[in-house]
């Protein structure tokens, strides 16, 4: 394994296999998102309690996904990057991070827009909700700590800890809904005994995973490639200091 | 052993210890991080009347009564069950059957006084249509939702 991510940890393999990847997640993006908007706000029926209400879902749930995935994603990158000093995986997570954290915002903020007409309240400290918002705090330590450190190499290592440290938070966000009485409802789509969402539905719900999920690699590989360049601009330009 | 692996090594029992450390600390806490107790939770270890806390459950089938502003139900865990009582706007999905979250005090007959009531809902999501159908055929288990 690790003997492939070294191929691929290559900054210059990188942009050159990113660079084939990503018109097609981009097209990707924006099939999945038409196709995922257009069942869920006009083909998928009411639900027989919440009504119209139950749309907000479609943009609710893939996001509290995404704010989940995309920190483990950041957490097994800044693992390879502090054991294997791999330069891309830093910057993958570094890349990463605030675009897990405007999922994470975006499901904090629908999940509000929900729970007032459903529940009646915008907010509740429970378990779920709690958790999500620590996961959020997460996010915006992680970004901050990037920036309080001149030095990147030093940056990269605090960063890699905190995250690793933070990833502690997923799987009490997943099970908290079942470990404790939450005023959050209990888990419909990965439960042992399969979906609780009817399938025209679920449906939708799931094509909006998928195009999350495509959005956050296009996204990604912008933000990564950037970080490359704007590395490989800053040894220029120290390069040319010292020729001076 | 090389640096690597040390590095490795280093990660995976610092994750470890994390683990653990939380699992304990999450463990002990247990008590404080519900949300709501259950009447049988209730049941089994009284709170003194007068002290504020969450009580959570199945508004029970029949038990509503309004009674000019003031609303009269019963919690239900299917087990065990508290009488409310509370005044003021209830929410959309409040209704029979459904899962509910009361937060007040007990008076000194073993009442809920609920200064605030909030719906809960459960994991299940359908169309009309086949809510109205699963009621027919009587599929319907609404209280194995909670």
């Amino acid at each position: 394994m690790a003997i492939d991510l070294h191929k691929y940890a290559n900054p210059r393999r990188f942009l050159a296999i990113t660079s084939a990847i990503y018109p097609w997640s981009l097209a990707l993006t924006v099939i999945l998102l038409a196709a995922g908007l257009y069942t869920g706000l006009f083909v998928a029926p009411p639900d027989y309690q919440q009504g119209e209400t139950v749309r907000i879902m479609f943009v609710h749930v893939p996001a509290a996904w995404m704010g989940l995935m995309i920190y483990t994603f950041m957490a097994v990158a800044s693992a390879v990057g502090l054991i294997w000093k791999h330069p891309v995986a830093d910057l993958s997570a570094k890349a990463a991070a605030p675009i897990g954290a405007c999922f994470t915002f975006l499901s904090l903020v629908t999940g509000s827009l929900w729970g007032e007409p459903m529940w009646g309240t915008w907010w509740v400290w429970d378990a779920r909700l709690t958790s999500m918002l620590i996961l959020l705090f997460l996010y915006l330590g992680y970004i901050a700590l990037w920036q309080s450190f001149d030095d990147p190499s030093k940056a990269s290592k605090a960063a890699a800890i905190l995250a690793l440290v933070g990833v502690i938070n997923v799987p009490i966000i997943k099970f908290s809904v079942d470990w404790w009485n939450t005023l959050h409802q209990p888990a419909s789509v990965a439960t042992m005994s399969g979906p609780k969402i009817y399938s025209s539905i679920l449906t939708p719900l799931l094509i909006m995973g998928l195009a999350y999920t495509a959005f956050f690699v296009t996204l990604l590989i912008i933000r990564v490639r950037a970080e490359i360049l704007a590395r490989r601009l800053r040894i220029l330009q120290l390069s040319e200091l010292q020729e001076r | 052993m090389t640096r690597k692996r040390r590095r490795l090594y280093m990660v995976l029992a610092g994750m470890c210890v994390l683990g653990i450390a939380t699992a304990l600390v999450l463990t002990s806490f247990r008590d404080s991080l519900v949300f709501f107790y259950s009447p049988t939770d209730l049941a089994a270890k009284p709170v003194a009347a007068g002290r504020n806390f969450r009580i959570g459950g199945l508004v029970k089938d029949g038990s509503v009564v309004k009674d000019g502003v003031i609303y009269h139900f019963s919690v239900t865990d299917l087990k065990n069950e508290v009488p409310v009582t509370y005044k003021g706007m209830l929410p959309d999905l409040f209704r029979e059957g459904q899962g509910v979250v009361a937060e007040g005090h007990l008076n000194d007959s073993g009442t809920f006084v609920a200064s605030n009531v909030l719906a809960k809902h459960d994991e299940k999501y359908m169309p009309p249509e086949v809510a109205a159908a699963l009621k027919k055929s009587g599929e319907w288990r609404p209280e194995a939702s909670n």
